[in-house]
């Protein structure tokens, strides 16, 4: 198969994560989107892996992993914080850290 | 005797100083006053050896010492001292003791530590704060310094608390508690009120005001000994700090916010041209490296490089913006009259006295040796700057009410004059501009300290508040009146032989200019005199000055020197010219300037009665004939 | 000192050779002259109160000593040889750099010596004058110091060997006066008089220092022997002569209250009337006359600043006596006397050699009558209250007598009555001016010729309303006078002065005795050919001058004088104009001052609102920016992902832009 196809694909969940985190307020759903965005880019990097013939895009994808398990944590634990306090898991509500 | 590394030993004691006072506790205010005058009188009797053990006719840097500090950019800690930078260390190891003495109660309002006023037992009202004082109970019985006189104390002496709870001790500590509302009320203030401003006082800490002198005092000397180009900027900026304290924590008490505007204004302004000054320090370290293999920040060396003319712009540039804001020039000078005003009296003193005199020594020492293209290119504009200062700094000056703004302004018309004199290139022209830097370090730091006097007394910069004190304090007006002819340069005083020299040296090279510049001196008689008339001529008007006490011993000691100098320094000259002269004269050389020879020597005639014929030789070592030394010493 | 005479090499160009010798023997002790009166005025200075006791004495002393020391060594150069009596004394060297050698050192010559005699001769008098005059001042010790002050400083001005110290006496000279005019410094009009008379000499000074550093660019020396002898052998330009000539003339007519700086001289009178006499009529305003003489060899050599020496005089001359006519201010009266008196001086010493040593004896012998009158006007103000008002006098010879014949002998001297010695002096001023021949000579000699009439007017008028007429003031009343003699201490000095007016003209000018005296400084004054000759003119200028007598004697001694002096409404507009000193101040003010003022007014705001303003003004702008740019940060997280995403594909499209390109 083209690798190219896998390329497109990627783009195109890019591109959906990136409209997910700009347009939907819910911060889970925000959330989810990043994820997205993420595995886009791990998708790119195994292709590019395979291209090359190379394992270094293998590699980064871990590494990707590992940091987004991570933030998954972080995030949610935050993310669960912000509700229990405000009964509510919309990013436009929390603004206060501002100017 | 050049064995002995005069300039780090200068250096060090203060430094060390600053640190020892510095971690005094408090309550030692005394103590830490003592030791601060102690260290600054040591640094005074060593600067004047230092000035003996040199020796003017040797060219280049004496007492040199020169250490590798970062080596891998080429900078060291390398010292040196020549005419120029000797005279003005002499000068700032002689404030600063002055400073010390006349800044004795300023900060503690006499309270805490002991009550040292000597004057207010003299007049009938000084026994009217007592009961604010009482409040604090007994003051220590041991504080009786070496300098005020013990009798003149007594009565006061131990009004005061350890708290700060002082104040109560008649005009002085009244005034100084409560500057600006004081007009309206009379010398004694009930005592809630004087307890109440008085505790301010207590809040500031009275070793850290003498350590921050100390500090400011090896800033200053670091500043004109240092010949590495690196060094002599980080002197730079660190003399900020304990200027910026100076002015930020011990200002007026009620203008807290006026204060900390002047001192952020000062120290703001200082780094913007600071920073343009790293900048070209840089640029300078770049062209040496580019021109000869390594990078250097040795003054000597980069003296001695051949720069392009464009690269010298641009590094000139950095450096005068730097030092026309240090200096204060036209028209970089508005953080002076704030700094000025909003300064403690000793504060204003150094800064105005030393501290702006590393602006004209820069451009004497740096912009003009290290570019002399630039400087040639340049010249026309600061000698443009200059004139326009004069003038605009004597007009300032008359339309001021504020007196401490005043004498800053006329500190700017000064200022104009050294510029005109440095940047006319000829040697008469240059020495005396040097000789002007030390002669305004007299004449500005004695007319600050008296209106400090005045301030300290009356609670007021305003001079409507004052008028006829002549009658009053008869000799606080003479003193004034001193001050303030040395300021016009009036002859006899030490500024009129600077003052000439700069406008005859000036005119030998550029007429229009110095005949501009000498109309300049009718504006300077107009703010001197027009200030005096109305401070100390006329009739009494406001009731509160007639209980004003003159001069105090301590005062007295204050002033003495300053006055001592100002005299004999115009009536002999000569010491002071003979060190001066030698540098100024190989700079300009250097530099490949000449004086100009005039156009019709009177040596044309043979034998021509030159009085120096009457005494062949002995009058004139090195430079016998007018004519004579004009080619020959400036090859 | 070393002892074998220097000679200047520049030879003048009739072949005289001028001798400077180095001063030794008793002229090593000149710099004493200075130093006594320094001494004394230090010594009361800081002395304190202390000295308050004795300041009288320690003062007149050392003024005395000065005198002394002047007379001697006036002997000693009696006995010297006529073409070695100027002896040039090096004391150290003052302001040496490199090109520029300025010395202290003293010049004692045949002028420097006459006016040591005056300075010191007049001033000791004077100084005895005042202990009585100032007995009940509480400040007197001060005014003691002040005056060996003026003393020295005078000494210093007249005795320098070098222009520069000729510049430092100037200005320490125009120091005392202001000292001394703000002597009573609570009076707001005393204070403001003295800054008026100190800016007024600073402009004076400027020209002088100007000239001071022409002379440096021109010779390379500041030293009369080195520019004398350039301007005598002629090298130096005639437009930079003429240039040196006329910032020196400025300088001369700051100091001598000539025009247009003569409107300080009058107000100067707020001073204590010994100040007066001393320095606003004896001796510190004629420093100007003797700059010019000093400075005769530049003058030699220009004869356009010449011209404007003598416009200066004929001109100051008539409005010296125009506004003398019109003031009832005793002391206002004789201050424009002397304004005049000055500038038949300046007159004469423009005319050239011829006039110089005119110039010099009119001098002298006005710095006898004029002292002498201001101090007999002295005494009538001290036995009139402190009145000066001439309308609230009258009458006064009976009370007075021995001042009323003292001021007599100086005002007959004054307008030139036969035998006494302003009749002298004058006259061969006029005379010599009228010979100055065409019609520059007969405009000149006529203005001096009316000026000899005027002078006579007002000194008539001045002298009749003082001491004859009726008693406009009485003995009862709230405003009662007690109109008494002074104390032997004033009268004393007032008899030797009047003894000096009688004489002092007629033994400079008889037998030629001063002219020769000064003659190797001054020049020789050639005989010119007579427009009138001097029998005609003598005569000529007595006619004039009993016209002016009998004028005033017609108005003011056969009419009654009014004891008010009627409103400015009601006089004619010549009368107005002299009552206000011809608008001179009016004319300052509306020149200098006020547009001095709205420029520093102008100045203050500028500096706040513009160049401060620029400052606060970009501080503002960094501070609003940052105001403004701090609104980005809303809290949205989608708005920050919105930029960052603008962020990415910004640095994206530059990549493609710069892979494209």
């Amino acid at each position: 198969m083209n690798p190219a196809n896998y390329l497109i694909l990627s783009a195109l969940l890019f591109s959906i994560g990136t409209v997910g985190v700009l347009v939907r307020r819910n911060a889970i759903v925000v959330f989810m989107s990043i994820e997205l965005m993420l595995n886009a880019v791990n998708l790119t990097l195994v292709t590019f892996s395979r291209i090359n013939g190379t394992l270094d895009g293998q590699i980064m994808a871990f590494f990707v992993m590992v940091v987004a398990a991570a933030e998954v944590v972080i995030g949610l634990a935050i993310i669960l914080s912000i509700f229990r306090t405000r009964r509510s898991a919309s990013v436009d509500d929390v603004n206060l850290l501002k100017y | 005797m050049n064995t002995v590394p005069w300039l780090t030993i200068l250096l060090i004691v203060p430094a060390a100083g600053a640190v020892v006072v510095a971690a005094l506790p408090r309550r030692h205010a005394t103590l830490a006053k003592q030791l601060t005058l102690a260290i600054t009188l040591a640094v005074l009797v060593l600067a004047v050896l230092a000035t003996f053990a040199y020796d003017p006719d040797k060219a280049g840097f004496q007492f040199g010492q020169s250490y590798d500090w970062i080596s891998t950019f080429g900078i060291s800690y390398s010292v040196g001292a020549d005419g120029i930078s000797l005279v003005l260390m002499l000068l700032a190891a002689l404030l600063v003791p002055v400073v010390v003495l006349s800044s004795w109660d300023e900060v503690d309002g006499g309270g805490a530590g002991g009550g040292r006023i000597p004057a207010p037992t003299a007049t009938p009202d000084a026994t009217g704060g007592t009961p604010g004082g009482s409040a604090g109970g007994p003051g220590p019985a041991g504080d009786v310094g070496e300098i005020g006189a013990a009798g003149e104390i007594g009565g006061v002496g131990g009004v005061g608390g350890i708290g700060g709870v002082g104040g109560g001790s008649g005009g002085t500590a009244v005034a100084l508690a409560a500057p600006a509302p004081a007009p309206a009320r009379p010398a004694t203030v009930p005592p809630v009120e004087t307890r109440g401003e008085a505790e301010t006082h207590g809040r500031r800490s009275v070793p850290a005001f003498f350590a921050l002198l100390l500090a400011l005092e090896a800033g200053m000397i670091g500043v004109f000994a240092a010949t590495d180009v690196f060094l002599f900027y980080v002197f730079f900026e660190a003399m900020l700090i304990p200027m910026y304290f100076l002015i930020g924590s011990y200002g007026p008490v009620t203008e807290q916010a006026q204060r900390s505007y002047a001192a952020v204004k000062f120290l703001v302004y200082s780094l913007l041209g600071g920073l343009l000054m790293l900048a070209a320090v840089i640029g300078l370290y770049v062209v040496s490296a580019d021109n000869l293999g390594h990078g250097t920040f040795d003054f000597a060396t980069l003296r001695q490089m051949e720069i392009t003319p464009g690269v010298q712009k641009l590094l000139f540039l950095g450096f005068f913006v730097a030092f026309a804001i240090k200096a204060p020039l036209f028209p970089f000078h508005t953080w002076l009259p704030d700094a000025g005003a909003q300064s403690p009296t000793g504060g204003a003193v150094l800064l105005v006295g030393v501290l702006d005199k590393v602006g004209t020594f820069g451009l004497i020492r740096y912009c003009i040796p290290l570019f002399p293209d630039a400087a040639d290119y340049f010249a026309p504009m600061v000698l443009g700057l200059a004139v326009v200062g004069i003038f605009y700094g004597a007009l300032l000056a008359i339309g001021q009410r504020d007196m401490k703004r005043l004498v800053a302004y006329t500190s700017l018309a000064h200022f104009g004059f050294i510029a005109l004199g440095l940047f006319a290139f000829t040697s008469q022209a240059g020495t005396g501009a040097v000789l002007y830097m030390v002669n305004h370090g007299l004449s500005t730091g004695l007319l600050f300290l008296v209106v400090g006097f005045l301030v300290t007394r009356r609670g007021t910069r305003d001079v409507g508040a004052y008028g006829g004190l002549a009658k009053v304090t008869p000799v606080l007006a003479g003193v004034f009146l001193i001050a303030g002819l040395s300021s016009l340069a009036l002859p006899g005083t030490n500024s009129f032989v600077s003052e000439f020299l700069v406008l005859v040296g000036t005119f030998t090279a550029n007429k229009p200019l110095a005949i501009v510049a000498t109309c300049g001196i009718v504006l300077a008689a107009v703010y001197v005199l027009y200030l005096y008339q109305r401070t100390m001529t006329g009739p009494v008007v406001h009731e509160e000055n007639r209980v004003l006490h003159d001069l105090g011993l301590r005062e007295k000691i204050v002033v003495a020197p300053m006055v001592a100098l100002i005299v004999a320094l115009g009536v002999y000259p000569k010491p002071l010219l003979d060190i001066i002269r030698p540098t100024v004269t190989a700079t300009y050389a250097d530099i490949g300037k000449s004086d100009p020879a005039p156009t019709h020597p009177a040596a044309a005639h043979p034998g021509a009665a030159h009085p120096g014929a009457a005494h062949p030789g002995a009058a004139h070592p090195g430079a016998t004939h007018p004519v004579a030394t004009q080619p020959g010493g400036h090859s | 000192m070393r002892v074998d005479p220097v000679l200047l090499a520049a030879t003048e160009p009739g072949g005289h050779p001028i001798h400077y010798a180095a001063a030794s023997g008793v002229f090593s002790l000149s710099w004493l002259l200075i130093v006594l009166p320094l001494a004394g005025a230090a010594v009361l200075l800081l002395g304190g109160r202390r000295t308050d006791r004795v300041g009288h004495i320690i003062g007149t002393l050392a003024a005395g000593a000065s005198f002394v020391l002047g007379l001697v060594l006036f002997a000693t150069l009696l006995g010297r040889d006529g073409d070695d009596r100027a002896l040039s004394q090096h004391l150290y060297s003052w302001i040496p750099v490199n090109g520029f050698q300025v010395d202290a050192g003293l010049l004692v010559d045949q002028l420097s010596i006459v006016f040591v005699l005056l300075i010191t001769g007049v001033g000791t008098l004077i100084h005895i004058y005042s202990i009585g005059y100032m007995a009940h001042d509480p400040a007197r010790r001060k005014f003691f110091a002040y005056m060996n002050l003026f003393l020295a400083s005078m000494l210093l001005l007249v005795l320098g060997n070098n222009f520069l110290s000729l510049y430092a006496g100037w200005e320490l000279v125009g120091l005392s006066s202001y000292l001394l005019i703000k002597f009573w410094e609570d009076r707001p009009a005393a204070a403001t008089a003295a800054n008026k008379a100190f800016y007024m000499n600073r402009v004076g000074d400027v020209g002088l220092a100007l000239a001071i550093m022409f002379m440096f660019a021109t010779v390379g020396s500041t030293s009369y022997a080195d520019v004398f002898g350039a301007a005598a052998a002629g090298v130096i330009g005639y437009g930079t002569l003429t240039a040196i000539a006329l910032l020196l003339l400025l300088g001369a007519c700051g100091k001598s209250g000539q025009f247009p700086l003569q409107s300080w001289l009058p107000d100067a009178m707020e001073g204590p009337t010994p100040i007066s006499a001393l320095i606003h009529a004896a001796t510190m305003v004629t420093a100007g006359v003797y700059l010019i003489v000093r400075t005769g060899p530049i003058f030699d050599g220009t004869q356009a600043a010449r011209t404007v020496v003598v416009i200066i005089g004929a001109a100051t001359i008539l409005i010296g006596c125009i506004i003398g006519c019109a003031y009832d201010d005793i002391k206002k009266v004789l201050a424009y006397s002397t304004v005049s008196q000055i500038g038949y001086m300046f007159l004469a010493v423009g005319l050239g050699p011829a006039g110089y040593a005119l110039g010099i004896m009119h001098l002298l012998a006005h710095g006898f009558f004029k002292a002498g009158l201001f101090l007999g006007a002295g005494s009538v103000i001290h036995a009139m209250d402190d009145d000066q008002d001439l309308r609230r006098y009258g009458g006064l010879w009976r009370y007075m007598p021995i001042t009323w014949v003292t001021f007599g002998l100086g005002y007959l001297a004054i307008i030139g009555f036969p035998g006494l010695s302003g009749f002298f002096t004058k006259d061969r001023i006029i005379e010599t001016a009228f010979d100055k021949g065409g019609t520059s000579g007969y405009l000149l000699g006529s203005i001096a010729l009316l000026g000899a009439g005027i002078t006579a007017f007002y000194m008539t008028r001045l002298f009749l309303m003082t001491f004859h007429g009726k008693p406009r003031w009485s003995a009862e009343g709230p405003d009662a006078r007690h109109p008494h003699e002074a104390p032997v201490s004033m009268t004393g000095p007032m008899i030797v002065l009047a003894v000096g007016s009688v004489f002092a003209g007629g033994l400079f000018v008889l037998g030629h005795s001063l002219q020769d005296w000064l003659e190797p400084v001054a020049g020789e004054g050639v005989e010119g050919v007579h427009t009138f000759s001097p029998l005609v003119l003598t005569l000529l200028t007595l006619v004039v001058t009993a016209g002016g007598f009998a004028g005033a004697y017609l108005r003011y001694q056969l009419r009654p004088v009014e004891s008010v002096a009627r409103p400015d409404a009601e006089v004619s507009l010549v009368t107005f104009a002299a009552r206000h000193d011809l608008f001179a101040n009016t004319f300052n003010e509306t020149v200098a001052m006020r547009p001095g003022q709205y420029l520093t007014r102008f100045l203050v705001w500028l500096d706040l609102v513009g160049i401060d303003g620029l400052v606060r003004g970009s501080a503002a702008a960094i501070g609003g920016l940052s105001g403004r740019m701090r609104r980005l940060q809303t809290g949205f997280v989608r708005s920050y992902a919105l930029s960052m995403l603008g962020g990415a594909v910004l640095v994206v499209g530059a990549l493609l832009l710069v892979r494209a390109g």
